[in-house]
């Protein structure tokens, strides 16, 4: 991968960063082609690979239920569903190529564990109502995080998040719905949706990430305009959203310090373990290694596929050639 | 900043009413406003029978290309697999659904409760001998190449008798056919132009697409040998003979294989029709554990 910064001649470096801030100032949109200091570039790739790996490892937990979903429908809505998270790794690994990333080196580094994605995927499925409530809170939980970014100073990034931000809308909504149907069903179902929620709640919170005060890289991110609110707002936001919802429903968040605060307008909530949020990022979650090792396998056992593409092409490349 | 404060308004609304919340995500009923009355002179038993056979064809199949999701060669391939999924079990679901409004229910509606649409208790409460599918369908992927060619193979079959059946004198099973030409067109496509890669590729993916062709020829021999119930549908203006695609099939097939440089087998002697009277080995009953074991464990649970 090669920086347009570097073909360039380094007098204009002042000119190009004033420039720059004059867009960022304006709230504008850098696009590829523009100059942008290396840190923002980097930041950036790293923002935004993280976030396709997201996708593309999140097809797993609910990936898993594909094969056994309890009706046709239901069959059919997950697939659609695990089929537009592969189309959302693949907008989102275009948005890094244009800063000049490689997508089968992200890939590398993603197996490699050089690269993150969001540790919320590193806990199982155990129940078919998992896929509701994932729908319901971790698809909630990134739409929190991810509208916001559809005002993102970088061009690409923001216009494939309004799109995503469309289908995840979408994807929440049958989340949900599949847990209200599975309210309304057996007492085994409901106690399916309650334990689901008690799995997923807290491990959803952390997915805002750490709190401000541990949060080192939030205020350049929030100068550069690629981030526009810190982890906490965002956090808080995404609380007051889903107690009334989960009242709706019927089941019990599980943090006995939940309660709605008439100052603030506000519901203040319980403490988050971070040694296990630490635990889970560094690799420890309980299914890290079987997210990985699926993703490797699918790379290796099919390497020769993707060979035969590159070389059938090539030949054909020739052959057109010649005719010619 | 406005297009933030709409999607998050949507999320929030959420609770005043839960239908609307919902919205287009309610039970589609798949046959809904379809008249359903069989035209005269069509045995429903045979006609249900017959929808059987096509929709456990498609309803295996998708089952089959699901097991490559998160697992497949590159993030397009995870795309367009899930397309061609999405079009078989939107096929299946039409062809259950058309056998359960002629009442061929098999023993399918004793198990499941009545909250079940038809669809589901045919899909999740047969048994094995049950289903009406070809061995072509229920056979394991195998590798890349092995699952291209069973789907060239499969969607080539498929789409002979579809573009029949647009004349068939059953209107849903017409109409079926209609949806499922353009479809299925996609899907022999999408898997030739597999096939010419990897047959055409490197080595190693040559000798695996030949290996993948040797595999699947043998499930060729039942696949144009009518049943009792499709030679007299045929007569009766509703199905169509599989001997009578035959021809146009190995047509396309040896053209495929040719540009792949991929060397035709012998054509396997026609054989009787196992599968479409329900004798099957023991991978479809795997594969049936995995599809219906949920439901079963649940069967008074809607979903």
């Amino acid at each position: 991968m090669s920086a347009p910064t570097l073909e360039r001649p380094a007098p204009d470096e002042a000119a190009l960063q004033e420039q720059f801030d004059a867009t960022i100032a304006a709230d504008h949109r850098i696009e590829p082609r523009d100059w942008m200091p290396e840190g923002y570039r980097k930041t950036l790739i790293r923002q935004v690979a993280q976030h396709a790996h997201s996708e593309i490892i999140g097809m797993q937990p609910e990936g898993d239920w594909l094969l056994a979903a309890p009706s046709l429908r239901r069959k059919s809505v997950l697939l659609a569903k695990v089929q537009d998270e592969a189309g959302h790794g693949l907008y989102l690994y275009s948005a890094a190529e244009t800063l000049g990333a490689d997508r089968a080196d992200l890939t590398d580094k993603l197996i490699e564990g050089k690269q993150k994605y969001s540790s919320i995927f590193n806990y199982p499925t155990l129940s078919y109502a998992d896929v509701g409530v994932i729908g319901w809170l971790v698809d909630g939980a990134a739409i929190c995080n991810q509208v916001p970014l559809c005002r993102s100073s970088y061009g690409p990034y923001a216009r494939a998040m309004i799109r995503v931000c469309k289908e995840e809308s979408f994807h929440q909504r049958q989340g949900y719905e599949l847990l209200m149907t599975m309210m309304r069903g057996t007492p085994e179902q409901r106690a399916m949706v309650q334990d689901a929620v008690e799995r997923w709640w807290w491990p959803t919170l952390m997915m805002f990430g750490p709190p401000d005060e541990h949060s080192p890289n939030t205020a350049q991110s929030m100068a550069w305009g690629i981030k526009r609110h810190t982890n906490d707002e965002l956090r808080q936001k995404f609380v007051d959203m889903s107690v009334p919802q989960a009242e709706v429903l019927g089941v019990t968040l599980p943090d006995p310090e939940l309660e709605f605060d008439p100052e603030t307008g506000h519901y203040r909530f319980g403490q988050l373990d971070w040694e296990e949020f630490k635990r889970v990022v560094g690799g420890q979650g309980p299914m890290n290694e079987i997210r990985l090792a699926r993703r490797r396998a699918a790379r290796d056992d099919n390497a020769w596929v993707t060979e035969a593409a590159t070389a059938y092409a090539e030949k054909h490349a020739e052959h057109e050639g010649a005719v010619a | 900043m406005a297009h933030e404060e709409t999607v998050y308004e949507a999320l929030s609304n959420a609770h005043d009413d839960e239908g609307h919340w919902a919205f287009g995500t309610g039970f589609d009923e798949p046959l809904a406003g379809v008249d359903t009355t069989v035209p005269d002179g069509i045995d429903p038993a045979d006609l249900g029978a017959y929808c059987l056979m096509l929709g456990d064809d498609a309803l295996v199949l998708a089952q089959r290309l699901t097991q490559w999701i998160t697992n497949a060669p590159e993030l397009e391939e995870e795309v367009a697999i899930g397309n061609i999924g999405l079009d078989l079990l939107g096929q299946a679901r039409l062809l259950l659904a058309r056998a359960g409004s002629v009442g061929v229910l098999g023993r399918s509606r004793e198990l499941a409760t009545d909250s079940i649409p038809d669809e589901d208790a045919l899909a999740y409460f047969r048994d094995a001998d049950e289903f009406r599918n070809t061995a072509l369908v229920e056979a394991p992927n195998g590798d890349f190449a092995r699952t291209m060619i069973r789907l060239l193979v499969a969607a080539s079959v498929r789409l002979a008798v579809f573009v029949r059946l647009r004349d068939s004198r059953d209107p849903v099973l017409a109409a079926i056919a209609a949806k499922g030409v353009k479809e299925l067109t996609y899907h022999r496509d999408h898997a030739a132009r597999w096939v010419l890669r990897l047959g055409d590729g490197t080595e190693e993916s040559h000798r695996r697409a030949q290996d993948g062709v040797d595999a699947v020829w043998p499930l060729l021999g039942d696949l144009f040998t009518a049943t009792d119930v499709e030679t007299r549908l045929t007569a009766a203006g509703v199905a169509v003979d599989p001997a009578d695609v035959r021809a146009e099939v190995r047509e396309v097939l040896s053209q495929v294989l040719e540009r792949a440089t991929l060397r035709m087998p012998d054509w396997p002697a026609d054989a009787p029709p196992r599968g479409r009277l329900g004798e099957h080995g023991p991978e479809l009953a795997e594969l049936l554990d995995t599809l219906q074991g949920l439901a079963r464990q649940h069967p008074a649970a809607t979903w």
